[in-house]
């Protein structure tokens, strides 16, 4: 595990109108770790994933991606912090009138500065990666949902992102594939080196990935719990926590 | 022989050939996703200019970083060089650039990105006739859906959705108003005027009011409300329909016991039958405002004269015939816009394709039973 701080979130509160789904919190991603944020359902953990990527605009506070802040613009920020970030959105997001591989070869065609030909080699290493070699002439629309993940991940990570934010990688997948996208997610991190922050309340995954976590909570609008997963289980006094991990109802 | 090369500042490899045929390249510094661009437009303009070696060896010892992209150069050096009947050898790679080497299968052969692969003309031609039959089958399907429907709707009126048709009512009737006497005023205003300029001349101004009074209540008026109204409403029943079949939301209601065309037609098409006419009704009075407007301003007619001229020229008989088009045509529209909502099949393209194939097929229909009116009236 690096040393090094690659994400920095500093007293961030998100607020849509009058509701404040996470006041000042703050807390910090190091390089090359898989980082994990968990949480119960609406306690903000896919709005603070969105805020970290730019896409919504903080309340208050400051979200900084290699040491530049990606929070000061909105989705008009400068695109140069964005060229190091993938994002693996719930529902995959895959353009569905193109192929998987047209899927995966869009960022390399625009920003990787090769010729057609090598677009097209390195498509199928990205296909090849996610064992989608064999998917690339189908429609988004003809793939099974854990294929569809698998694209969305390929293309998340066409460029080599520095840090890969997945959100909810494993949702709605049967347990086998949803421990194969968790195999996946960890033999990317080993292979290329890539941080990884996962949105997730798959307490599988949670525990089959995380070397450090977050515990987000809707009631406090905070981080009730931070540290590696097995210790906030095992540890952890917060009753709202040992709920979680317990999966008992209050 | 150790050929360095001359831009060595930039090169990101060396490269030596021996008198037994083999070729050594000699990769150094960082070899990923920031200098393959690079690397490759240097080795695609060496691969060009040599024979296939008999060994090709790629020696990565000097490799400070390494990606899959970095991998994938040297995917497309073996691929471009085809080395002969000793292969190639990677050397030097330790074990971090051996992880990434691991990625790539360094025998498979050049490829391209796939896409979806146009058919020639005659497998086309036969797909779209195919198609057409079918759609001209699930036409005929829906039509008799539709009438069982409608019975059910008669029989058991509570399972009839009036809020919703209200909504849809509003949806298609109220807020299409603006639209609809704009552009019937405009159209009222260019009749006038241009009928002016050629009635003028025998002095028969009046009959201005008698051409666009006729012409609207009869014809134009039920054609151009009923094409605003596919444009807007037509477009939007098949967008929302098609979405909602697509994220399954119509396959709940039918398994919740729900039957899809009264749930979700039957109102859009109750309110299309009782907004159309009357927007007609209001395309009429906008367009006769529009002829009005040139008759007082510009042929010195009083308001008396040309009201009471196009009344004269109007009879009850025009007026409900071109009520009973426009009721057709609503039928049409909501018919056609739901039918093409419930033929979507994929993703988000293809709410767009029913939306467009919905005012296509919509605006067709209304000409072809606009031409059949016309010759039904011809036999009167």
């Amino acid at each position: 595990m690096g040393d090094k701080e690659i994400i920095r979130v500093e007293k961030l509160t998100v607020r849509y109108g009058d509701d404040t789904i996470l006041s000042d919190i703050s807390f910090s991603v190091r390089q090359k770790e898989i980082f994990i944020i968990v949480g119960g359902s609406g306690s903000g953990k896919t709005s603070l994933m969105r805020h970290m990527v730019g896409l919504e605009t903080p309340a208050a506070g400051r979200v900084y991606i290699g040491g530049q802040e990606i929070s000061a613009s909105g989705p008009e920020m400068a695109t140069e912090p964005l060229r190091r970030i993938g994002v693996l959105f719930q529902g995959s997001a895959l353009l569905g009138s193109m192929t998987v591989a047209e899927n995966v070869a869009l960022p390399i065609e625009g920003f990787s500065g090769l010729e057609s030909d090598a677009v097209a080699s390195m498509v199928n290493i990205k296909l090849t990666l996610v064992g989608l070699e064999c998917y690339g002439a189908y429609l988004p629309s003809e793939i099974s949902g854990g294929m569809k993940k698998r694209a969305g991940l390929a293309r998340a990570m066409a460029l080599n992102p520095d840090i890969l934010f997945l959100d909810e990688p494993s949702a709605g997948l049967d347990p086998v594939t949803a421990s194969e996208i968790d195999n996946l997610i960890l033999h990317i991190n080993k292979t290329l080196e890539t941080t990884i922050i996962i949105v997730t309340h798959d307490l599988d995954s949670i525990f089959a990935l995380g070397q450090k976590a977050i515990m987000l909570d809707k009631e406090s609008k905070g981080i009730i719990a931070e540290g590696s997963p097995a210790h906030m289980r095992d540890h952890n006094p917060d009753p709202a926590v040992r709920r979680f991990f317990s999966r008992k109802p209050a | 022989m150790m050929n360095h090369d001359p831009d060595s500042k930039t090169a990101c490899f060396d490269i030596r050939e021996d008198e037994n045929g083999s070729l050594a390249f000699f990769f150094r510094g960082r070899l990923d996703i920031s200098t393959a661009p690079q690397c490759l437009s240097r080795l695609s303009s060496l691969v060009k200019s040599r024979k296939p070696p008999k060994l090709l060896i790629i020696d990565l010892g000097d490799v400070t970083r390494m990606d899959d992209y970095g991998a994938m150069v040297i995917l497309r050096l073996i691929q471009g060089l085809s080395p002969g009947p000793d292969g190639f050898r990677l050397e030097n790679a330790g074990e971090n650039h051996g992880r990434i080497l691991s990625l790539v299968d360094f025998g498979q052969p050049e490829c391209s990105v796939p896409s979806r692969v146009q058919d020639n003309i005659i497998v086309q031609l036969g797909e779209s006739t195919i198609k057409s039959l079918k759609g001209a089958l699930f036409f005929i399907e829906f039509i008799g859906a539709m009438v069982f429907a409608c019975a059910r709707a008669i029989k058991s009126p509570g399972s009839f959705r009036v809020n919703d048709t209200i909504r849809h009512m509003q949806n298609t009737g109220v807020h299409a108003l603006p639209v609809v006497g704009l552009i019937s005023f405009l159209l009222g205003l260019i009749m006038a005027f241009m009928s002016s300029l050629q009635l003028s001349q025998f002095g028969a101004n009046l009959y201005v009011a008698s051409l666009v009074g006729l012409a609207m209540v009869s014809e134009l008026g039920p054609i151009m409300t009923a094409i605003i109204v596919a444009g807007r409403s037509g477009s939007a029943y098949a967008a929302e329909i098609s979405s909602m079949k697509i994220s399954e939301e119509v396959d709940a209601l039918y398994v919740m016991g729900f039957d899809p065309n009264l749930f979700l037609v039957l109102p859009r098409m109750i309110a299309a039958m009782v907004v159309v006419p009357l927007l007609t009704v209001f395309s009429c009075i906008f367009a006769v405002a529009g002829g009005l407007a040139i008759g007082v301003f510009f042929l010195d007619l009083s308001i008396g004269a040309y009201i009471a001229q196009t009344i004269e020229s109007l009879t009850i008989f025009e007026l409900c015939w071109g009520l009973s088009k426009s009721l057709i045509f609503a039928i049409l529209i909501a018919l056609t816009g739901c039918l093409r909502g419930f033929q979507a099949r994929g993703g988000a393209d293809s709410v767009g394709n029913a939306a467009t194939s919905a005012v296509v097929t919509s605006i067709f229909l209304i000409i072809l039973f606009d031409s059949v009116f016309a010759v039904i009236r011809s036999y009167w």
